[in-house]
């Protein structure tokens, strides 16, 4: 049957090379094979291992709580509470757009959210973070949770997660101190300094929560699950349990701190305090007002809100002004005023000037508060009554003595244009008026006139360019009362655990000595006493059935045409011993003793316990 | 270049039994044990409450396969060249029942069922077309020179690959190709033919890929498309088609030099897209690791070294060219489709032969290797009765 041509006895040389073509090819394939696996198996092994294993194992995000903030007595000033937050679960959403839109609108509806405003919040969420939940809103009621949660199929992919909130028992009571909490924010993600927050994470963005949110955010805790494929869950493999924020303990005394805010909420609404312990720099009252909830910020604060909280036409509650007010002082100044005049050589504690009731300088005549010409006075008389013209002169000796900057160079030195240091973020330093400055000014056509000594006159004073605020003014009073400390005030006293146990102490930081005579700060202080105790003095009416003695400084500080007078009081208590400073001022409370003084025995009752009957009405000097 | 040894076994001798290639026995053998192993292992979470299911299926068709190797090793393969027209119309026609009652599987339309067995005729197809192409070369032989008989023998393998590639399953359609080249090979077809071919080859695919979408025609689907070109760039999109390599990569890759065992994550929690039919060899890289992968290619590299043995043996042409079809098959799906799991071949749907589960396929291979065993039987038969 078989053809001709289908007989091959013998292997033909032809085809022996064709075969052995076809096993060359067959031994190259399996040696690029070997090497490939060996390449793969034995030198790229680990890698691969690791990739395997991440593959399987899903960390789900387990909130850590943050730690609370108590004040120096331990009473709770920030805590937190549990909440609902409604959630995205990717591993439950539908991949279809369409879909994922028609379920923000029934969430929508139930949350009473507008369907865009969930998906433009939450797709970017979901796309950062592919294995971790969506948050569509933080605070839902229980009801709601669980109406969720009981029609589950109807909002596949939605889930209700318990979540602590920041809270603030106190509302507007030390808002600007305590601060904001809100989610890491993509220019926050790159600082090193939140290198273990995730997005979304909620850390502290203002104050001391900002300050202190190395301490306060404490470590989230993770469920590692292994899931297969699909993204089902196989088995739980470990577990690291959440682990809340420290606890901070600050110098803040809740009842100061209380009654600052009271005080000024009682005058025109809008100024600051600062209450501080001259020997250490603690602060225990700061406030500004008018004041805002921080609660509206733990649940993500929405742009109207906080648009509100930045308007200057509702006096932007968000500025703290107790250390970011750009305040004219008023007579407050006149205490730096002296210690230029005394260290500078231009008087002594005794050398008598003669006040008429005006002082000229070129063409422009300086009058005293409400014309009263005082006679001849010495310093401690001038301070006690605060003669503008004692002052006056002061400062248009100092403007032309030495390098006419001798004035400015105590300034500074006791702090005015410059920061504190105390730990809050986004202090302002101000601004100390400098011939130098002006005249930078006025060569750029910014302002008419260049530096005269009329300007040293008015900064002597307080008044004209000068910019400081409450906790400045504290700051250099501090220094005159404790021996020549120029203080970095502080909020923070320490790092403690939940139970109140310390578990690390803030360091106090080193201040800044200043070498003035004693009997020049001796002179001033006696001068300060005088004015809120003896016949004349420009708050002694306010502070005559005050039970603790005390030294103090009025200030009024002129703020232009048809503006109300700025009103301003620093006092040191307790006389002849002070351990505090207490600085107040309100925005439009005109005379310092009108307002400020009386402002300041509030938060001086406070501080030492004093029962007060009744209210006290300012008034008694017009400075 | 291994020459036909003499012989001195006894037995066959005495006993006048037709013999099998020992070692071709063993790789075959050791290949479908493997595969029954590495089924087993990695489809044991698949079917819930069901364990077995996959295993207890391909060892039938192990079984079967077994049987059918050995009944045709003793029918003579010569007689089937009378059939080369009957075996052609069988194979088209099969492909073309396959259009018409076929189900389809994730879009394409592959198999008829039968009972619990998918038939697949692309995969038979393989062998029939070895068969019925070498026959069509040995008639031809005198004229081999022409290129009329180049050209006859490429399209009546083209009409076949045409109609696979379009169910769509190119992996079989280059099968054909493949097998087309290596009997027109070994037959001893001149060079400039295959230059000719090759070039050819390049103008047709530079048009498949690049010219005719680009003037609106869509002679690959896009996918089909994708999973060619994602295996240059597979990172490009790790969602999709850079998935499979990617997962396969990591499976392997993560066996190291001796496996995972049964910590063989990749393939239990479903990472490992078809771990038990395409991608049966990244399951033995991450179980068994470098040494169980090795162990399987060198079961393939004996089973290619004895395959070629009989393809110098064969007492006749015909023999031989079945012989080099079937090593190409052979070879050609082993290299494509190990090469597609380490990341070095583009995806095109090609089984590992005896490993991959599926009826078939498994089938049509131990089918093919009885074959080359009555090459093999018929080559020693002829040899003792001429002494040699």
């Amino acid at each position: 049957m078989y053809l001709d041509n289908d007989r091959r006895p013998t292997l033909t040389p032809q085809l022996a090379v064709r075969v052995a073509l076809i096993g060359g090819i067959a031994l190259v394939a399996f040696a690029v094979i070997f090497f490939r696996l060996w390449y793969l198996q034995v030198l790229s092994g680990d890698r691969y291992l690791a990739e395997a294993r991440d593959n399987r194992v899903r960390e789900i995000k387990v909130q850590a709580a943050r730690g609370e903030i108590v004040d120096r007595d331990g009473r709770k000033l920030v805590d937190n509470r549990p909440a609902n937050a409604v959630v995205l679960s990717p591993d439950r959403l539908p991949e279809d757009l369409d879909d994922r839109q028609a379920l923000y609108r029934r969430l929508g509806k139930l949350l009473d959210m507008k369907p865009r405003a969930i998906e433009r919040d939450v797709e970017p969420q979901l796309s950062a973070l592919p294995y971790s939940t969506a948050t569509v809103k933080q605070d839902v009621s229980h009801q709601l949770a669980w109406y969720l949660l009981e029609h589950r199929d109807d909002f596949r992919g939605a889930d209700v997660e318990r979540v602590f909130l920041r809270s603030y028992p106190h509302h507007e009571i030390g808002a600007h101190l305590f601060g904001t909490v809100g989610e890491l924010n993509a220019d926050q993600e790159k600082d090193p300094r939140y290198r273990d927050v995730a997005l979304g994470d909620r850390v502290g963005q203002t104050g001391v929560e900002f300050q202190y949110d190395r301490y306060l955010r404490g470590r989230n805790g993770a469920s590692r699950l292994q899931v297969d494929a699909m993204g089902n869950l196989n088995r739980r493999l470990n577990k690291r349990d959440p682990k809340q924020g420290r606890q901070l303990r600050l110098s803040v005394d809740l009842d100061v701190q209380e009654a600052g805010q009271e005080a000024l909420a009682g005058g025109t609404g809008r100024g600051a305090f600062a209450v501080m312990d001259i020997k250490s720099g603690e602060v225990l009252g700061l406030g500004s007002q008018p004041s805002f909830d921080p609660n509206i910020f733990s649940k993500g604060i929405k742009k109207r809100d906080y648009d509100r909280l930045l308007d200057e036409d509702n006096g932007a509650p968000l500025t703290n002004r107790a250390i970011q007010g750009l305040y004219p002082t008023g007579s407050t100044f006149k205490l730096v005023t002296a210690v230029a005049g005394l260290e500078g050589g231009l008087i002594t504690p005794d050398t008598p000037i003669h006040d008429p009731g005006s002082y000229t300088v070129g063409d422009t005549v300086f009058e005293n508060a409400g014309k009263v010409a005082h006679g001849t006075l010495a310093l401690r008389q001038a301070l006690t009554v605060s003669s503008d013209v004692f002052f006056y002169q002061l400062g248009d000796q100092l403007n032309s003595t030495g390098d006419g900057l001798g004035l400015q160079h105590w300034a500074r030195r006791l702090g005015m244009g410059r920061n504190t240091g105390i730990d809050l973020p986004e202090e302002l330093p101000g601004l100390l008026p400098t011939p130098k400055w002006r005249n930078a000014l006025y060569r750029n056509k910014e302002t008419l006139e260049p530096w005269t000594p009329g300007h040293n006159v008015n900064l002597s004073v307080g008044q004209g360019d000068l910019q400081a605020d409450p906790l400045q003014m504290a700051v250099a009073y501090a220094a005159i009362a404790n021996g020549g400390r120029v203080l970095r005030p502080r909020l923070g006293q320490r790092i403690e655990d939940s139970s109140g146990r310390a578990i690390q102490q803030l360091e106090a930081p080193t201040a800044r000595r200043l070498k003035i005579a004693p009997e020049y700060r001796q002179a001033i202080l006696e001068g300060l006493r005088g004015a809120a105790s003896a016949p004349g003095g420009t708050s002694t009416s306010v502070f005559a059935d005050f039970p603790i003695q005390i030294a103090g400084k009025t200030g009024t500080a002129e703020k232009g045409a048809g503006r109300a007078d700025q009103s301003w009081y620093v006092a040191l208590a307790p006389w002849p011993e002070p351990k505090y400073v207490v600085a107040v001022t309100d925005e439009a409370g005109g005379f310092g003793a009108d307002t400020a003084a009386p402002m300041a025995r509030r938060i001086l009752a406070a501080l030492f316990n004093v029962k007060e009957t009744k209210l006290v009405e300012g008034g008694g000097s017009s400075d | 270049m291994p020459a036909p040894t003499p012989v001195t076994d006894f037995r066959e001798r005495g006993v006048r039994i037709l013999p099998l290639d020992p070692l071709l026995l063993f790789a075959t053998l050791g290949l479908s044990a493997a595969s029954l192993y590495i089924v087993g292992t990695a489809t044991q979470d698949d079917i819930p409450g069901d364990p077995n299911y996959y295993v207890t299926r391909q060892a039938a068709y192990a079984g079967v396969g077994i049987l059918l190797m050995l009944l045709i090793s003793r029918f003579d393969y010569s007689r089937l060249r009378e059939w080369k027209i009957g075996i052609y119309g069988v194979m088209i026609g099969a492909i073309l029942l396959v259009y018409a009652l076929g189900f389809s599987a994730r879009g394409s339309k592959r198999a008829i069922e039968i009972g619990f067995f998918n038939f697949q005729a692309s995969e038979l197809g393989k062998l029939l077309l070895v068969l019925s192409l070498s026959a069509f070369v040995v008639d031809r032989m005198r004229r081999l020179e022409d290129r009329e008989t180049t050209s006859r023998i490429i399209l009546l393998t083209l009409i076949p690959a045409m109609l696979v590639i379009a169910q769509p399953d190119l992996g079989s359609g280059l099968v054909y190709l493949a097998i087309a080249l290596a009997v027109l090979f070994v037959a001893g077809t001149k060079w400039t033919h295959f230059a000719a071919l090759g070039a050819i080859a390049v103008a047709a695919v530079a048009i498949v890929l690049v010219a005719a979408p680009a003037v609106g025609v869509e002679v690959l689907k896009p996918y089909q498309v994708d999973r060619l070109t994602a295996f240059l760039n597979p990172t490009n999109n790790p969602k999709k088609e850079g998935y499979q390599i990617n997962q396969s990569l990591t499976a392997i890759g993560s066996g190291g030099k001796t496996g995972r065992g049964d910590q063989a994550t990749q393939t239990r929690l479903d990472f490992l897209p078809e771990h038990h039919t395409d991608f049966i060899f990244s399951v033995v890289g991450e179980e068994l690791g470098f040494v169980g992968a090795a162990l399987v290619l060198s079961l393939f590299a004996l089973l290619i070294w004895r395959a070629l043995r009989i393809l110098t043996m064969s007492k006749n042409l015909y023999g031989a060219l079945i012989a080099g079809g079937i090593t190409a098959m052979l070879m050609f799906q082993v290299f494509v489709n190990v090469g597609m799991t380490i990341g070095i071949m583009p995806i095109t749907g090609v089984p590992l032969p005896l490993m991959s589960y599926g009826g078939s396929s498994v089938l049509v291979t131990f089918m093919a290797l009885g074959v080359m065993q009555s090459i093999y039987a018929r080559a020693r038969e002829t040899a003792t009765v001429k002494g040699l």
